[in-house]
């Protein structure tokens, strides 16, 4: 899977506009900018850390460098299912954080252009604050997540959960 | 000066300015010494003339001028004192000198550092140390003359005896032929005779035998104008070609044009010049010459001293980070092929031998990487000699520093913060602690006031201490200036340490008058400030007459420590083995557990409490009986705690690493202090005891 992707990165390395990496969770596609990702890795042994979310997993050895790692399943209160050889870790770097994002799966790279992607419908109360917009590719609907409210707005949930 | 080959400006001003300041750092140490000596060592005087001599040369090539110029008037001096070797010249006064000198140049270098213009007017510098050195010459001159001028005779016997300087380059014979080069500078380049100079010393690696003109570069201007005028000859025996010899000549910096000539008659070429240009008598031009080879031979000396010092090599400090993690990497790497599962059940006598080989290797790589990252805190110490003895002077009191434990080694990092803090210590300790020579008698003290400074390893942090002997601080008088500032209540009802920690508040001073050194209230301020940015914590403690302490405790963030593994369930914690007094099995007897649910052991007539990991940290492990698992005693920050685990795993050297930013910001967890990387490549947690205890004395506190 990892090779596949790295011929993926390699033949599109010169634009990154536009283009998103695409993964699934249970049934629902979605998609993170992909000047955002570092790299794509299989599940590591996890050093759990106390005190921590539920969804934060703990803490992994990325070559010398410790990174926490997010199971996104939890992240957007799905039931949690038990990770094996098609789940994979999608290592990005947002600003100086370097987070993993534990998926399902990593299905491909995508060209959304712009004109594709709409808002996503204003319903319910904050429910989809983490989606950024709903791309169309083909037939498909990815929900491309905004990663910085991914990883910067728990600091609200923690308050709401104190009250 | 093999630097001066390398055109590219920004490696090159790099290099000079981390020369320039060892050179310094180099200079004061002398400096100190010697005054400590009352007194400059012939030894000590070469040196400082080396070392403004190489300044002098890299701060011409880098055109700043006014640090050349500053050197080189300094060198004059030092020129003229090894030379004639003055018996009575004040050593205090030239120390003073010098160390003005030194401040200069350091001023300069750090304005270049920023980036900024060095331009800093040298004159008034230069105008007092030539003035001293006519003073010297003076005095100095009348009674020194004879026995100089008989000196120099045996000096210039001693080296008849020795042969002309003698290049590497002997070793290839090659066919030698004489030349004769003159060469222009380009106009306006300045600094003409040190120019001059460089040719020369490069081609010194390659020439048997050289000779130049004007003979004398360094203490005649005129020689200068000479060489603008007339240009720059030189007379040499080389095994290069007419070619390589060329290009090495046009090499130098601001040669505008060279003229090589092979020549034959290289003797009459010497004298005839001579005769000519310079009136000078045989005997004079025998000095200057023999002068040269002198100075060939300094430099030489000065070489091999370099060499030394190369030694050294600045490397930055990012590159360190990977080698550490490639390394961690490597070791992971190892475990993994060694332990194999693929290998499991074969008999592999050989390659096991490998195996254990390689993982002897690769421990000792381990071990030279993470000791690369330390340094001891002797060089920051060091430096405090210098404060003390300007402020010593200054005030008029009596201090001497005593320094411990400066081969404590500590993170780069934290060296770095640990300068500024310890400099306003000092200065805080010598002007409002030790009290002045008369008082100090009075009390009954001896005369010379000492501040110990010390460094110590405890658990996982390093402790620096400076302690002096005077007067303490006043407790009233802190107290009452905090109740005028509106700080604290009139009976807050607060104990000594806790009044004392009020003088790190800004703007604080009990100080009535602001002074060059202090008074201003903002040292304390920045002790805790910098300390507090690596995590570190600052105490106080004084006796009113005897004197203050003043603790700076610092993590080792980055450092090695030695760690003992422990694990609970899956999970693996580390301890920092300094903070663990023992580790036992529990007997039924000695535990009690209060109303409350609280768990203590009882060991050796003393209670403990205990803490359990797995309640703690919410690990599932299958061992829940005390009786099973094992207790660690721990202790940090003077507390104590039995520490429930369920197996010791080993002890092994870890580098703390600091838990995610990520993970830091959404929580602070007050047990953990980082963490590290096993030999497996797994996660293991460092466990901060003082941190532990603090949280459940919280706990216990908020039930009450």
């Amino acid at each position: 899977m990892s090779e596949e992707m790295q011929a993926v990165f390699g033949e599109q390395e010169d634009t990154q506009k536009d283009k998103y990496l695409t993964f699934c969770i249970g049934s629902e596609a979605y998609a993170i900018e992909i000047r955002f990702v570092t790299e794509i890795i299989g599940i590591q042994p996890i050093t759990e850390v106390p005190e921590l979310p539920e969804y934060i997993r703990g803490i992994i050895n990325l070559r010398g460098k410790i990174i926490p790692v997010m199971d996104v399943r939890l992240r957007f209160k799905k039931p949690f299912k038990d990770y094996n050889d098609r789940t994979c870790i999608i290592v990005v770097d947002i600003g100086a954080v370097s987070i993993g994002f534990i998926v399902d799966t990593v299905s491909e790279v995508l060209l959304i252009p712009e004109a594709e992607i709409v808002n996503p419908p204003e319903i319910s109360k904050g429910g989809n604050r983490y989606i950024k917009g709903i791309g169309k590719a083909g037939s498909e609907v990815k929900l491309i997540l905004d990663c910085d409210r991914l990883i910067n707005e728990d600091d609200m949930e923690c308050l709401e959960k104190l009250i | 000066m093999s630097d001066f080959v390398n055109y590219c400006r920004e490696p090159m001003l790099e290099m000079y300015i981390f020369e320039a300041n060892q050179l310094m750092e180099q200079l004061e140490e002398i400096l100190l010494n010697c005054e400590k000596a009352c007194g400059i060592s012939k030894d000590n005087i070469n040196e400082i003339f080396r070392i403004m001599h190489t300044i002098k040369g890299s701060s011409a090539m880098m055109m700043f001028s006014n640090i050349a110029s500053v050197s080189h008037n300094v060198e004059d001096l030092f020129y003229f004192i090894r030379e004639k070797y003055p018996q009575h010249f004040d050593c205090t006064k030239i120390c003073d000198l010098i160390f003005a000198a030194m401040d200069f140049i350091k001023r300069q270098i750090c304005l270049i550092e920023a980036g900024k213009p060095a331009d800093e007017d040298e004159a008034p510098l230069a105008e007092r140390i030539k003035e001293y050195l006519e003073e010297i010459k003076k005095t100095g001159h009348s009674s020194g003359q004879q026995e100089c001028a008989s000196r120099f005779k045996d000096k210039k016997e001693e080296q008849e005896a020795q042969k002309f300087y003698i290049s590497k380059y002997e070793a290839n014979q090659r066919p030698e032929k004489k030349y004769s080069a003159k060469i222009f500078f380009a106009d306006d380049c300045q600094m003409e005779n040190i120019r001059a100079f460089t040719v020369v010393h490069n081609l010194k690696e390659h020439c048997r035998e050289i000779c130049h003109l004007p003979e004398d570069l360094f203490n005649n201007d005129s020689s200068r104008e000479y060489i603008v005028k007339n240009g720059f000859t030189i007379y040499m025996v080389s095994d290069l070609s007419y070619e390589e010899l060329l290009k090495l000549l046009n090499e130098a910096l601001f040669v505008k044009q060279v003229e090589l000539k092979e020549t034959e008659q290289f003797d009459l070429l010497i004298s005839e010049p001579e005769s000519e240009s310079i009136p000078a008598d045989k005997d004079n031009a025998e000095k200057t010459r023999t002068g040269e080879r002198k100075s060939f031979e300094a430099s030489e000396t000065e070489d091999s001293a370099r060499n030394i010092r190369q030694n050294l090599i600045s490397v930055n400090i990012q590159k360190l980070d990977k080698l550490m993690d490639i390394v961690g990497e490597l070791v992971i790497a190892e475990s993994m092929v060694t332990h194999n599962p693929d290998l499991e059940g074969l008999q592999l006598d050989n390659f096991n031998k490998s195996a254990r080989q390689l993982a002897k290797l690769t421990d000792e790589l381990q071990d030279i990487v993470m000791s690369i990252r330390m340094l001891p805190v002797a060089a920051t110490f060091n430096k405090m000699h210098r404060i003390v003895r300007d402020m010593s002077k200054k005030l008029g009191k009596e201090v001497k520093l005593l320094v411990a434990g400066e081969e404590t080694e500590v993170d780069k990092n934290i060296i770095d913060h640990l300068s500024d803090p310890l400099m306003h210590l000092v200065r805080n300790a010598i002007d409002h602690g030790i009290e002045t020579p008369q008082q100090r008698e009075a009390c009954g003290k001896p005369r010379e006031g000492s501040i110990l400074m010390e460094a110590r390893n405890e658990g996982s942090d390093v402790v620096v201490t400076i302690k002096d002997d005077g007067k303490g601080l006043d407790r009233e008088k802190i107290l009452e200036r905090a109740v005028t500032n509106g700080l604290i209540n009139k009976d807050a009802g607060m104990t000594d340490r806790e009044i004392f920690n009020l003088i790190m508040l800004p703007g604080f001073s009990t100080k009535e008058a602001v002074t060059e050194f202090s008074g201003r209230g903002v040292g304390m301020d920045v002790v805790l400030k910098n300390i507090e940015a690596v995590g570190g914590t600052v105490c106080v403690d004084s006796v009113k007459g005897k004197g203050t302490a003043i603790t700076l405790r610092i993590p080792l963030t980055l450092a090695i420590i030695d760690g003992m593994n422990i694990g609970v369930g899956k999970a693996r914690y580390t301890i920092p083995i300094n903070s663990i007094r023992e580790s036992f099995r529990p007997v039924e007897s000695q535990l009690i557990s209060d109303p409350d649910g609280n768990e203590m052991i009882m060991v050796r007539g003393q209670c403990y409490p205990i803490i359990r990991l797995h309640e703690r940290f919410k690990v599932e492990t299958d061992v829940k009986d005390f009786t099973k698992g094992i207790l660690i005693m721990a202790e940090q920050e003077g507390k104590t705690a039995c520490i429930f685990a369920d197996e010791l795993l080993g002890q092994q050297q870890v580098v703390v690493k600091a838990l995610p930013d990520y993970i830091k910001r959404r929580r602070d967890i007050p047990g953990l202090s980082g963490c590290t990387l096993l030999g497996d490549g797994s996660i293991s947690l460092i466990i901060h005891i003082g941190g532990l205890l603090k949280e459940r004395m919280q706990k216990e506190r908020n039930k009450k």
